[in-house]
């Protein structure tokens, strides 16, 4: 019985690889899209309503005193930034960081799993002077706030 | 088995469990370039970081070459006890990847 399954899964997995290699050598998708469920698109999109849309599907947010931002008034060091956000609206499902001023707005998405609090914390690059915008995603909405971190030196090289 | 690029601390406090890693990780975004050369210095970040614990995905993070170098990531979930296993793993823009196990204290 256990051979059956583990067969079955090697069959399925054969067949779908052999689907995305045909697409790749049909050019259809490059490689580095098929990496993940990583959303290059949104990664990419160098406007932060766009970019906030591509990764939760909304379109506006709604600002919000629900969520806490905490992160320097002034980095000396624009490449470790650090960042927490901590969001009291309910049913948080989402937290995104996005650094308007950098050349890539959006920075990093959090997917919060079963159990996991509305609690997320890492170190963030910023070129230069600019607010970090947190972004929650609750329900289907969407919610936001910001706080301006002086960079006295970029972190984003160049 | 070769030491692992991530370093993962969890601990539970009043119900609550913290889970704090560090990882070893370039993170390039791909808009450096090189001072001497003047080329562009390749990008190469982690893409993905998943959690697990208890057979269930307690977070998953997307991140961008905008994250520092040598990323840290923390967060807090409900539902773990001391002594349990509890794993992470993360994989790149260039397919590589490391994971680690971890208990919580």
């Amino acid at each position: 019985m256990q051979t059956n399954i583990k067969r079955r899964i090697f069959l399925k997995g054969s067949a779908a690889s052999s689907v995305m290699g045909a697409a790749i050598t049909a050019g259809l998708l490059t490689p580095q899209a098929l990496l993940a469920e990583w959303n290059e698109a949104a990664f990419k999109e160098k406007d932060v309503v766009a970019a906030i849309k591509g990764m939760t599907g909304s379109e506006s947010s709604e600002e919000s005193d629900k969520i806490h931002i905490k992160a320097p008034d002034i980095a000396e060091n624009g490449g470790v930034v650090p960042v927490s956000i901590t969001s009291d609206i309910e049913g948080t499902t989402q937290i995104l960081i996005l650094a308007p001023n950098n050349p890539v707005p959006m920075i990093a998405a959090f997917t919060l799993g079963e159990g996991a609090l509305a609690f997320a914390r890492t170190n963030i690059k910023m070129g230069k002077t600019g607010d970090v915008v947190a972004v929650i995603k609750a329900g289907d909405k969407t919610y936001t706030a910001k706080k301006a971190v002086k960079v006295t030196i970029g972190g984003c090289g160049g | 088995m070769a030491k692992s690029s991530i370093k993962l601390r969890a601990k539970v406090k009043d119900d609550v469990v913290e889970v704090k890693a560090l990882i070893k990780h370039p993170m390039e975004s791909g808009n450096r370039k090189d001072k001497k050369t003047g080329e562009a210095i390749p990008a190469h970040f982690i893409t993905e970081v998943v959690c697990e614990h208890g057979g269930k995905t307690r977070l998953s993070a997307s991140l961008s070459g905008g994250v520092s170098k040598n990323p840290y990531v923390s967060f807090k979930f409900k539902g773990g006890a001391s002594g349990d296993p509890i794993t992470m793993n993360w994989k790149d823009n260039k397919g590589k990847s490391d994971s680690v196990e971890s208990k919580i204290k």
